[in-house]
């Protein structure tokens, strides 16, 4: 490795977005020819800290170097004109443009403008590689992994030397996978430096030369792949041996609530999000859905909780008396006046559960507003208790209750957010990645709510990304595969190996 | 080098000494450039511009009811703006509640009795900016038709209906103006207050003012407006059909522009003609947008317009210039506040670097 | 009997300015800067060339022997300079201070259309000028200038070549910005911007330049329609209020045409008809009726934008970005 040339020397970053320090004193080395792994967990800080060196954002303080020599990266074409490209999480790629065009974008080619000239060449890239690109098909028309592949191309065409990927296999199968990582051996192999963002182990073994890890915006070390083993990378990245330690108690008396049967749905783009999905949901138990993200978590919580249309089957919600009611076709008023205490957390906290700009006080009363004496204005002495009462129990730090959401911070947002929905004494809890993003913390006292939700007899549905959680603390895990059912397993008698198989493989055979 | 962020919330007081900051510049540059034009010391032109807002009794009234006026239709458009709805059709929202209460005046003037029609007349006005408003509103509702230019077009598709019956109804002949109506019986002329003729409009738009605060801070309604402004996600997600809530605010909107035209139709001017509504469907929008959609702190801002548009008038009366010039200075205020909302929302952070010296 | 030969040099005079206008806010808008200011910025661009020409034909001893060249380039240059000053406040407020685009827009127009009338109307005041009314019959010769064997060629010649040099500019301008939007670098890097700022951002092309150009060059075509309404269309005489709603209409042009400044060219000869079809609608007696027919442009727009919402094709959209600012560190 000593022989290796420098390519970037970065020397106590530090970046904040408003309180919220993204990035501390880091200091990092990336050499040519090598395949580095930046790891650790959501809200580490690996993205940020890879954002400057793109030129998204700017650094509050520190320097950088590219190959010896100091400089500003104050703009993505800076980095550019450095050699340096990144293909982000979301695509950076123009919708209604074709392949060729989002390529070529930005660039200044000698010569007049050609655009199937620059196919041609797109073409010959391609060629090479092994990719399978139509540089005339317009983006909105393509799948995520060929967008993945027009943004390898983009850089490839460009000829970056330090390419940055950001979790580049989330969306894509085990042979996409394989394809990708063969690509960027060959890419190490002629001497470019390669970064790699993820936070999957078996990731960074197959395809890292060395790894370095970050905790909390900090950089906490690194080693050589080849010389350590996974334990001591998640030892690294977390902090302390993984033991989640989350309750899990038995379910008592555990009676059918929901039950979905060939459940189809498709978005607005006509594409299929869900295909004949059945299972049932049980009174005092948490059914856990894993899956690779848009595998159809989202169109599922949601069509139960009446929010999206469905194309054909049903979604029964059985009552305590045994009778059954159709929840399809009912919006989430609809399905509230049936009698159905149904509590939904969704993905996105501040776009669809609350309202960012109003205070506590006034989110509070996002489901019940429309009750109180008066049939026209509103009341909102329950709303102000129940907002203080959740600010107390959860213990949600915040200035007071007539604070704008939008100011918190995401877990005491969550808080907010999750202390709302079980107030309502819920029958079923439908809850999409309810610790994403949030610290050790705050996450456990959301799996202590949910557990307590469990405990009152509430069906919990949590749709999660983390493997190890879902084992912990679901009594059953549904795993979703490209929008049908792979299997459902028993949480205390699954491995993270079955159920990792499952989601990218229908039935979990050989992936 | 210098570098932008997003700051932390500022607080009420000092974003409101920015925008007072940003209002105190404006009116300095407007000071210089009036005392450019017209040769007058800045300090006269000030004392002028207060001379012709407050010179006089009538003066006074005559502002206290521009400022109604305005602020009538500026809080018409609130709601419809607290929902992210660009109702730019303000101006054909007055003018066609005005159109129906001179035709009411006109039409049944000399057949029913008094309080008859000034019923007739109010029901009229209300239920036509209302229906003016619905048009457009269906449309965004249910096919998410594009409102600005919607309710744009509606402007002039009202102006020119006024146009029409104008000509239908001149009197004389030919002359192209109807002049007052009823002027001999005064049948379906709002009632005035003692001997003040702007009292009662003055009065209406302060109830309404007061109901607007109320209806946007404490009922269901508004409760319903602002989640819908906010995201249409979060509305969905616990049931509030945004369909209803668009169509049923724009009927307020319009119902309330309606009332304006009345007001100027019924209450002060008694006659109709296409430049009626005055341009206050788009002042209107700065008023309400400068207030941040509050109707309280709209009262403010109306009255710093009208303010400005009088001031302006009187010196475009001493010298002859043209009455324009009112726009100009509300121009100027308006850019200054406008850009003053960076200062609140954004930072500045200097860096001494003295390589790469370049703006971001 | 209908007047063709009548009607269609007419439609196309009334259109001039609102291709100007249209072409002006298509290129604004693919920069993602919705420019409602545009109606101010074509009454800015009118008064300016006024002024320009006023003050020089007033300094002419004989202000019939006007130069051609600065009887012209005077005029224009004055025109262009006052829409470029709209467009770059325009730009400082939305792209530098981020300012809400809709109310800048607004603020615009009060601005401009108030600046227009005010030195429409105060001109002669403020400059001592001993004329009754502005009247730049000597100027606007020059912008009226025809090919000199146009009046020879008959229906032709009168349907075609009877109009002034801004006229063929503007339909030329039009199929330019048309072949640069669609087949060159620049164009492709325009729409990025409007598209996607933070894509093409991350492309390396800098947003505040394209917006800034794209959103002053629009300004300055729209307040050529100006120029070309009070010097051609006016014969030089400048009224307040005169131009109307030609910018309003001019942006409902630009959903109409689906963002191609070359179907502007035809969409705004409809236009053009559809304003003027009044006087060619024999009513007999009956004045008021052509009140009601003068509505048939704000109509068809309406029409227009219904139709265009309901057939939701996704080439037929407005640039994906367009009324919103850019802020590379949003997050």
């Amino acid at each position: 490795m000593a022989d290796k040339k420098l390519a970037v020397r970065m020397r106590n970053i530090s970046k904040s977005f408003g309180q919220v320090q993204a990035n501390s004193n880091v200091s990092l080395d990336i050499y040519r020819g090598e395949i580095l792994a930046l790891l650790g967990e959501n809200g580490s800080g690996k993205t940020t800290l890879m954002n400057m060196l793109s030129g998204i954002y700017f650094p509050d303080s520190g320097s950088i170097e590219i190959d010896g020599k100091p400089v500003v990266i104050g703009s993505p074409k800076d980095a550019f004109d450095h050699g340096v490209g990144m293909i982000h999480q979301h695509f950076k790629l123009v919708n209604v443009f074709t392949a060729a065009e989002n390529i070529v974008l930005g660039l200044k080619e000698p010569g007049p403008f050609d655009i199937q000239a620059a196919a041609e060449r797109i073409r010959k890239i391609c060629d090479s590689y092994g990719f399978d690109v139509d540089p005339n098909q317009k983006v909105y028309d393509m799948s995520v992994s060929q967008k993945q592949t027009v943004e390898i191309v983009k850089l490839l065409y460009r000829g970056a030397e330090i390419l940055i990927l950001d979790e580049p296999t989330a969306v894509l199968t085990p042979q996409e996978t394989d394809k990708l990582f063969a690509v960027l051996r060959n890419m190490r192999d002629a001497g470019k430096a390669i970064i790699i963002i993820t936070h999957k182990l078996h990731e960074v073994q197959d395809i890292s030369d060395r790894v370095v890890v970050l905790r909390k915006g900090e950089y906490v070390g690194e080693m050589i792949t080849a010389e350590s083993t996974t334990e001591e990378m998640t030892t690294m990245m977390v902090g302390h041996q993984v033991e989640l330690n989350i309750e899990r108690p038995r379910p008592i008396n555990p009676k059918r609530r929901v039950r979905v049967h060939g459940l189809t749905v498709r978005n607005n783009e006509g594409v299929l999000k869900l295909d004949n999905v059945s299972f049932s949901v049980y009174s005092g138990e948490i059914l856990g859905i894993a899956g690779i993200s848009g595998s159809g978590q989202k169109e599922l919580l949601e069509a139960i909780a009446g929010l999206q249309p469905v194309e054909i089957g049903s979604i029964e919600y059985v009552n305590d008396d045994g009778t059954i009611d159709q929840l399809i076709g009912k919006d989430p008023l609809e399905i509230a006046s049936m009698g159905v205490a149904l509590s939904f957390v969704p993905e996105d906290r501040l776009g669809m559960g609350l309202v960012a700009s109003m205070d506590l006080t006034d989110n509070m009363m996002l489901r019940s507003f429309r009750d109180g004496p008066s049939p026209f204005f509103t009341d909102r002495t329950a709303p102000k208790k129940l907002a203080e009462k959740v600010v107390e129990e959860l213990e949600v730090n915040t200035n007071s209750i007539d604070t704008p959401v939008r100011r918190l911070s995401g877990g005491n947002v969550q808080k907010v957010l999750v202390g709302r929905e079980i107030s309502s004494s819920p029958t079923v809890l439908l809850t999409a990645y309810a610790v994403r993003g949030l610290d050790v913390n705050s996450s456990y006292m959301i799996y202590d709510l949910l557990n307590k939700q469990k405990a009152n007899g509430t069906a919990v549905v949590y749709v999660g990304e983390d493997l190890d959680v879902l084992l912990e603390l679901c009594d059953r895990i549904l795993v979703l595969c490209g929008g049908k059912v792979s299997g459902i397993v028993d949480g205390r008698y699954t491995s993270k190996n079955e159920v990792g198989l499952m989601m990218t493989k229908l039935g979990g055979g050989k992936a | 080098m210098v570098h932008i962020t997003k700051r932390k919330e500022m607080s009420t007081q000092q974003a409101l000494v920015i925008r007072l900051g940003a209002i105190v510049a404006a009116l300095v540059v407007c000071g210089i450039i009036t005392a450019l034009l017209t040769g007058l010391n800045p300090v006269s032109v000030y004392l002028t511009m207060i001379n012709g807002a407050f010179g006089s009794q009538r003066k006074i009234w005559i502002l206290l009811q521009e400022t109604a006026i305005l602020l009538c239709v500026s809080l018409a458009l609130t709601p419809a703006f607290r929902m992210k709805f660009w109702n730019l059709g303000g101006e054909g929202q007055v003018l066609i509640g005005g159109l129906t209460a001179a035709a009411v005046m006109l039409i049944l003037g000399s057949r029913l009795p008094n309080p008859v029609v000034i019923l007739l007349e109010i029901v009229a006005a209300v239920g036509a900016g209302a229906a003016w408003a619905l048009l457009p509103a269906i449309f965004k509702a249910k096919w998410n038709t594009n409102e600005t230019l919607f309710t744009l077009m509606m402007n002039y598709v009202a102006t020119q209906l006024v146009a029409y019956y104008v000509i239908l109804w001149e009197v004389p002949k030919g002359s192209g103006k109807i002049g007052i109506i009823n002027q001999s019986t005064e049948i379906g002329w709002l009632p005035q207050i003692g001997s003040y003729k702007y009292l009662l409009n003055i009065l209406i738009v302060a109830l309404l003012t007061a109901g607007m605060y109320a209806y946007l801070k404490y009922s269901k309604h508004g409760y319903e407006i602002s989640v819908v402004g906010e995201s249409t996600n979060t509305a969905r997600y616990v049931g509030i059909n945004v369909s209803r809530v668009i169509i049923r605010t724009l009927l307020l909107s319009g119902a309330i522009c309606g009332l304006a035209g009345l007001l100027l139709v019924a209450g002060t001017d008694h006659t109709i003609t296409t430049t009626i509504a005055g341009g206050r469907g788009f002042t209107g929008v700065m008023v309400a947008w400068l207030a941040k959609f509050n109707p309280a702190v709209m009262v403010a801002s109306s009255f710093l317009l009208e303010f400005m548009g009088r001031g302006a008038g009187e010196i475009s009366t001493i010298y002859g210039l043209n009455h324009s010039f009112g726009d100009i200075l509300t121009g100027i205020i308006l850019f200054f506040i406008i850009g003053s909302e960076f200062f609140i929302t954004y930072k500045f952070h200097f860096s001494k670097k003295e390589e790469g010296e370049r703006n971001v | 009997m209908f007047d063709l030969v009548a009607f269609i040099p007419r439609a196309v005079a009334q259109s001039i300015p609102l291709l100007y206008g249209s072409t002006g806010e298509i290129i604004t808008e693919k920069s993602g800067n919705l420019n409602l200011g545009i109606p101010g910025v074509m009454y800015v661009g009118g008064i300016c060339g006024v002024i320009g020409s006023f003050l020089y034909e007033s300094s002419l001893a004989d202000p019939s022997h006007i130069n051609p060249f600065l009887g012209v380039a005077i005029p224009v240059l004055c025109c262009l300079l006052g829409s470029l000053l709209m467009g770059l406040l325009y730009c400082f407020l939305t792209v530098n201070l981020r300012a809400n685009q809709n109310v800048t827009g607004l603020a615009m127009t009060t601005f401009g259309v108030g600046f227009g009338n005010f030195f429409g109307g105060s001109l002669i005041k403020l400059t001592g000028a001993a004329v009754p009314t502005i009247s730049l019959g000597n100027t606007s010769k020059l912008f009226r200038a025809t090919l000199p064997f146009a009046s020879s060629m008959g229906a032709f010649g009168k349907m075609f070549l009877s109009f002034g040099f801004l006229a063929y500019l503007a339909i030329i301008i039009a199929f330019v910005a048309a072949y640069v939007l669609n087949n060159t670098r620049v164009g492709l890097q325009l729409r990025a911007v409007g598209e996607d700022p933070a894509t093409a951002d991350a492309a390396g092309i800098n947003i505040t330049r394209y917006k800034y150009v794209a959103t002053c060059l629009g300004c300055m075509i729209a307040g050529l329609g100006g120029l070309y309404y009070v010097m051609d269309y006016a014969n030089g005489v400048w009224s307040n209020d005169a131009f109307g709603d030609r910018g309003w209409l001019a942006i409902a042009l630009v959903i109409f045409t689906i963002w191609r400044p070359n179907v502007a060219v035809p969409a705004s000869i409809l236009f053009g008809g559809l304003y003027i079809l009044y006087l060619f609608i024999p009513t007999g007696k009956n004045l008021a009726v052509k009140e009601l027919y003068k509505m048939l442009p704000y109509v068809v727009t309406i029409v227009v934008l219904v139709i265009s919402s309901l057939r939701n094709k996704r080439e037929n959209q407005p640039p994906e970005s367009l009324g919103l600012p850019y802020f590379r560190e949003e997050r």
